[in-house]
């Protein structure tokens, strides 16, 4: 499953992230982080849509997301459909 | 990390692992990772001096971790020059903002770029003074409000906004000189490539390299993140168009260097 993972506590809540993300799963959450900002979050049973492409990460301007993706699969694995 | 999944973005190391002081939105953040993340696909981290300037980015030296000369106002090219000359197995560049850049510095960086000295500027235009409160800078866009032209930027008693990578272009001691933008993924990718090439013109010894950057000072233009990103879509880059505007390495293949027309 491809992921981000947010600090919060560098977000500064431009929202920047939200404009770009091809599968617009990236919302502003309702809390305040300890800088006053309500940062960016992925809603809890989104991020299973996430396709790892990174897009969030490179428009962010404070480097606060970082990426994985799925490992792609080998393909014996690929075969099985 | 999971075992099925591969990490495929994080900060670079040499970008200090600290908060920024920057204003929510402000493109300097983006502008530091590119360098970052260029200094260290290159290998040049423990060959690199850079030069700061003064402006927002004044506080560079906290968040990349290089050794620093800190230059007054303006005088980046100069200070780099000096220290090329003294140290020319060193790699050497500046990071300035158009007030910097572009109004008092405006002698040095026509004439370092003359002088074709083996250094390369990262120059971040956000049309606008943002370290000292939103004053008019030599690139502010006709119309646009500061705190001293409330007005709006008026061409007949201001002149027109300076276009800085066409007249770096001109001059001919300069070997790469692009303008970008930062305002979406493909732009910034596209920025990257640019610096690299700025700065590979530098270690091979070809000349200068200059890029503009194109970038958002949400804070002083007042409005949103998002919406100045779009001002930068909208009303930037029609007046500065984007393209590669010299690029002494294509003139050696026999390539045709941009003509500034793509991403109007």
């Amino acid at each position: 499953m491809s992921r981000i993972e947010i600090r919060e506590d560098r977000c500064k809540g431009c929202l920047l992230c939200t404009t770009v993300c091809p599968k617009e799963i990236i919302k502003q959450a309702d809390r305040f982080n300890q800088h006053g900002y309500k940062p960016a979050e992925v809603p809890a049973g989104d991020m299973k849509k996430c396709t790892g492409c990174a897009s969030c990460a490179t428009i962010c301007p404070d480097v606060a997301i970082t990426v994985y993706k799925t490992k792609k699969k080998a393909k014996k694995g690929a075969s099985h459909g | 990390m999971y075992q099925d999944e591969e990490l495929v973005f994080s900060c670079p190391q040499v970008v200090a692992d600290r908060p920024t002081h920057y204003c929510p939105g402000c493109h300097h953040g983006v502008a530091h990772r590119l360098v970052g993340e260029l200094l260290e696909e290159m290998g040049l981290v423990e060959k690199t001096i850079m030069v700061t300037a003064i402006g927002c980015s004044v506080f560079l030296y906290n968040y990349l971790l290089v050794d620093a000369v800190e230059a007054p106002h303006g005088r980046a090219p100069a200070v780099a020059t000096g220290v090329k000359r003294a140290k020319p197995d060193k790699f050497v560049f500046t990071y300035q903002g158009d007030g910097d850049l572009a109004s008092i510095g405006m002698a040095e960086i026509m004439h370092c770029a003359n002088r074709g000295e083996r250094v390369s500027v990262v120059f971040v235009n956000n049309t606008v003074y943002g370290m000292t409160g939103g004053q008019m800078a030599p690139t502010t866009l006709i119309g646009q409000k500061t705190t001293t032209c409330p007005g709006g930027r008026c061409a007949e008693r201001e002149g027109m906004p300076i276009k800085m990578a066409e007249i770096i272009a001109s001059l001919g001691g300069s070997a790469y000189v692009a303008r970008t933008a930062l305002n979406n993924v493909k732009n910034i990718n596209k920025t990257k490539k640019c610096l690299r090439k700025a700065f590979e013109v530098q270690t091979s010894g070809l000349g200068f390299g200059f890029v503009e950057v194109l970038s958002a000072c949400p804070t002083n233009w007042k409005m949103s993140a998002i919406k100045a990103n779009e001002r930068i879509a909208n009303e930037m880059i029609p007046y500065f168009p984007l393209g590669v505007f010299k690029d002494a390495t294509a003139d050696v293949t026999g390539e045709a260097a941009g003509k500034g027309e793509e991403g109007k």
